[in-house]
């Protein structure tokens, strides 16, 4: 697999620090329910069917918006704080980067800081269909774009 | 002299309840969904696969003899336990499920037509509701739900109300309910619904481990079950039925087991019980089902429905001193399920910090979408659910990992 962009490797670099010091689940909770207040919150109108993420117990809603230097713009919102921490979380890994970098990114911080087990299909927090759906997004716009 | 308490009794039986989660012991809190397994019903299984394996009712030789007397024992064993007034009458399914589609199917084929209605009741878990909207879309016949009550029994007039409105054919309802533990007054809703004229159908998927079942003194005309919330293996339960009924009942499933000759010319089938029991069943889960119902009745029944009484009320009074938590299901009759939601807080958020905690509960609408609908829980509940190994200090160590939770979350 090519490499990262640079912005996405640097802010999974980061993420990878912030959880290290965490050795327990509940601290790993705590600090995804602070991500969760920073989200780039989507805008009510938004919030209807299209941009609803299928394969979540809660409901979240996600958006992808291309900036004047060219950068995707994620802004995203759930009903369940713990949700939007992981969604927060991916934002703050994605947002910014170029279209096509978010599409191809290798997003191996999940594994880093055991978040892998929860991207599993099977999972009911529907992490696997946010970031199926970013990359979705991503495509989209880069094909728009190219 | 000092009694030992059921769950220190029997723990031991659960090598699963000895690990670890998360680093913290595991508290089962998700018995309604799957009721874990002693080692009798492991040990059984595992007996039965080195030992003496082989496929039943066919086979010339020792193995095939000694599965098949394990098989059959285990189908005259849960005869026994729900008091079935022969062997005919149990017809082995995957589980409950699978049981409801072949009424639903069989007897629905040949009895429901244009404008009849299955009575349902609105706490019905999804099971013993899309299989009759499956039939009756068929048939031309339609789903009728009873009333719940917003305290989580049955409203019993608009039960009486429905039989006399809608002259149903068949009335379909859960014994016990898996969200709000609601145990239904059914062998008085039977009598009212033949004296209707109308058959009856009781889910007893959360009942067979909580209670003794009598299907003669329930006075029903079918009655299923599944063998894994009841201590067993999963893939495999029953649908007991009157005998008039099943040998009424055309086969649903086409295959070897249910034939009595096969012919080009035309195919003859098997007798009761083997003729809705089409391929080759879940031996070993067979086996050790009828392992379980023994495990259950070393207990007994009655041990088991006092113990997880207690359960229900020290959950109750335990969690009425937790801040914003309401309990959803106040029937004064309830299996050992406790559902809560909390103020302004995602059930999923409860759930993912209780498992942080190695607490196992289980949260969303439990299968039973339009029982939330009804009570207006659109991200339905939190749901901690007991069988005869659960303490009371598990439940304390719960609602103190819920305290922890929600002190996070708001």
């Amino acid at each position: 697999m090519a490499s990262n962009h640079p912005l996405i490797e640097s802010r999974q670099q980061e993420v990878i620090e912030d959880f290290s010091v965490f050795d327990d689940w509940m601290d790993k909770y705590e600090h995804l329910i602070d991500l969760g207040k920073d989200v780039p919150v989507i805008d009510d109108a938004r919030k209807t069917e299209e941009h609803l993420i299928k394969g979540c117990q809660s409901r979240v809603w996600l958006a992808a918006d291309v900036a004047d230097d060219g950068g995707v713009i994620f802004t995203a919102d759930s009903d369940a704080i713990i949700t939007k921490g992981l969604v927060g979380l991916m934002v703050r890994v994605l947002s910014d980067a170029p279209a096509q970098a978010i599409a191809e990114a290798n997003l191996h911080f999940l594994d880093a800081i055991g978040l892998h087990q929860h991207l599993s299909p099977t999972r009911s927090n529907g992490l696997a269909s946010m970031v199926q759906q970013m990359r979705l997004y991503a495509a989209a716009l880069a094909a728009r774009q190219s | 002299m000092a009694t030992t308490s059921l769950p220190e009794r029997i723990r031991r039986d659960f090598p699963v309840l000895q690990r670890e989660v998360h680093g913290k012991p595991l508290v089962y809190l998700d018995s309604a969904a799957s009721a874990q397994k002693p080692l009798a019903v492991i040990e059984g299984q595992r007996e039965y696969l080195s030992n003496y394996h082989a496929n039943i009712h066919r086979g010339a030789h020792h193995l095939a003899q000694l599965a098949t007397e394990a098989y059959e024992g285990a189908r005259t064993n849960l005869a026994n336990h729900i008091g079935a007034s022969g062997t005919e009458e149990i017809i082995f399914t995957s589980g409950s499920t699978d049981a409801i589609n072949l009424v639903a199917q069989s007897w629905g084929r040949h009895n429901l037509s244009k404008g009849d209605v299955v009575l349902v009741t609105q706490m019905e878990h999804h099971a013993n509701i899309v299989p009759w909207q499956m039939a009756c879309e068929a048939h031309g016949a339609r789903v009728e739900p009873v009333n719940v009550h917003a305290d989580g029994t049955l409203d019993l007039e608009d039960f009486h109300a429905c039989l006399e409105t809608h002259q149903p054919k068949l009335v379909a309802m859960v014994h016990a309910s898996n969200t709000l533990g609601t145990i239904n007054p059914i062998s008085d809703l039977c009598r009212a619904a033949a004296d209707a004229g109308a058959l009856t159908l009781v889910d007893g998927s959360q009942a067979l481990p909580h209670m003794s079942i009598d299907v003669a003194h329930l006075g029903c005309d079918f009655y299923v079950a599944t063998a894994h919330k009841a201590y067993g293996p999963t893939g495999i339960g029953f649908l007991w039925g009157k005998k008039e009924h099943l040998e009424a009942m055309p086969p649903w499933r086409g295959g070897g087991e249910m034939i009595q000759r096969v012919s080009f010319a035309g195919t003859t089938y098997n007798s009761l019980p083997h003729k809705f029991e089409a391929g080759t069943p879940h031996i070993s889960g067979g086996i050790a089902f009828g392992i379980a119902l023994d495990w259950m009745k070393g207990i007994g029944m009655d041990e088991i429905a006092a113990h997880e009484a207690d359960l229900v009320a020290h959950a109750h009074s335990a969690l009425g001193t937790v801040k914003g938590v309401r309990i959803i299901g106040t029937a004064p009759h309830k299996v050992g399920v406790v559902s809560l939601v909390a103020k302004g807080i995602h059930p999923y958020d409860m759930g993912t910090l209780l498992d942080g905690q190695g607490i196992a509960v289980r949260t969303g609408h439990h299968c039973t979408e339009p029982l939330m609908d009804h009570l207006g829980l659109e991200s339905g509940t939190l749901r901690m659910s007991f069988a005869a190994y659960t303490t009371t200090r598990e439940i304390d160590v719960a609602v103190a990992g819920l305290e922890r939770a929600l002190a996070m979350l708001r």
